[in-house]
């Protein structure tokens, strides 16, 4: 006899690679999106490993749009379904470099026309789909084939550009950070943002053992390590509510997390002290801005 | 089947076996106890929770070793697969 039966929206078969994050994600997002929903991806790992030619993955409808404009097809999507009168949520889940970089203009203009939209961003932090080139999520630091560590270069010499920040500019109803390493945290967020009408922004760190260089069977660890080091802040804010943020115990030295991933590694090398400083730096900024620590 | 506008039915990738990208195998022991810890972040939709014991679909389990290490009983080992 069948005693726990979940809902299970994303099938087996797809291609992602073992221990990925992003379908890690997927299953816990759709869950609580449930079967009446539209899904509109972003080019990206999500939307190559869920569409091989005739064997999608999905068992709710879903589009995929171009790298740059998820945004506007789940905008023409909602348009459709008010003038038809008829209901769906209406959800976008695509990556970093679909939302943080070229997608950015597209999605400004879902929330300032307040379409009734989820934007949920899975935040992998470069671009892996097409061999782990950065993105403006990419960490400081970070070494990746367009930011590579070597003689003269500690690898991405920019900051994580603040894309919840940019959202709560746009005066949406709803933002979120979460992990998939929280998996109640993700799916009460998910289920919030889904039932308060207008935009939303939930942007999911979904670690990726192929494009940060870890075993695949420590996704969910990495995920943990991100959110305890104060690198990953856990957030919401609901319209007009003050944040509440995700407290952490006892927050573990930047080092911890870094020293498991091949693209900190270059870090470990003397000379590159100071930029593990301003990595911890960065993490204690995050633990008094958000008042992270118990 | 893919139909003009490349509409596709749902649930299609069934049909592609990823069992066969295993190295290693997961392996549950008397000692799960159903809590649907591993479910939650199997990657590959692999795991059912049936009468308080975790099932793993061979079929589809890549052997990332995510569950094992997620187990909060130790309960799933990991094995070398031999093929
Ligand atoms: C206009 C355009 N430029 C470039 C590409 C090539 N391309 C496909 S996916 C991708 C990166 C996707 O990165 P991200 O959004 O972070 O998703 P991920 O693959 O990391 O999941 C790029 C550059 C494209 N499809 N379209
Ligand atoms: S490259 Fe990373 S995000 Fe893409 S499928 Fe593989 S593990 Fe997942
Ligand atoms: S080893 Fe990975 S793919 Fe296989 S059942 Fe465990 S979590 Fe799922
Ligand atoms: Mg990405």
């Amino acid at each position: 006899m069948v005693t726990t039966e979940k809902l299970n929206l994303l099938a087996p078969g797809h291609r992602a690679c073992p221990g990925c994050g992003a379908a890690i994600a997927l299953r816990q997002i759709l869950r609580v999106v449930g079967r009446e929903t539209i899904v509109v991806s972003a080019t990206g790992c999500v939307e190559t490993f869920t569409s091989p030619y005739g064997q999608s993955a999905w068992e709710v409808p879903w589009m995929h749009s171009l790298f740059e404009n998820s945004a506007a097809v789940a905008s023409g999507v909602e348009a459709a379904l008010e003038a038809k009168g008829e209901k769906a949520n209406v959800v976008i889940i695509s990556g970093d470099g679909g939302t943080f970089d070229i997608g950015m203009g597209a999605m400004s203009g879902m929330f300032e026309r307040k379409h009734n939209i989820t934007y949920i961003c899975y935040d992998n932090e470069a671009y892996m789909n097409t061999g782990v080139q950065r993105s403006s999520a990419t960490p400081y630091a970070a070494t990746t084939t367009t930011s590579p560590a070597g003689k003269n270069s500690y690898g991405k010499m920019e900051f994580k550009k603040d894309v919840p920040a940019i959202a709560l500019a746009h005066d949406v109803e709803y933002v979120a950070t979460t992990s998939i390493a929280y998996p109640q945290d993700l799916m009460n967020k998910v289920k919030k943002a889904i039932g308060i009408k207008g935009p939303k922004y939930i942007q999911i760190h979904t670690p990726c053992c192929i494009g940060w260089g870890f075993d695949s069977s420590q996704t969910i660890a990495m995920g943990k390590l991100a959110a305890e080091t104060g690198l990953v802040p856990l957030f919401e804010v609901e319209k007009g509510k003050q944040m509440v943020v995700r407290k952490i115990k006892n927050t573990k030295p930047i080092q911890e997390y870094l020293n498991k991933q091949n693209r900190f590694r270059h870090l470990a090398k003397e000379d590159k002290e100071k930029i593990m400083e301003k990595l911890q730096e960065i993490c204690n900024d995050n633990v008094k801005r958000f008042g992270i620590s118990e | 089947m893919l139909t003009i506008g490349a509409v596709c039915e749902a649930g299609k990738s069934r049909l592609n076996k990823t069992g066969s990208w295993r190295d290693y195998y997961p392996e549950i022991t008397a000692k799960c106890t159903g809590c649907g810890i591993c479910e939650l972040f199997c990657p590959d939709s692999s795991i059912t929770i049936i009468d308080k014991k975790c099932i793993i679909n061979y079929d589809y389990c890549k052997g990332c070793g995510i569950c094992a290490n997620e187990c909060p009983k130790t309960a799933i080992l990991m094995k070398e697969e031999r093929k």
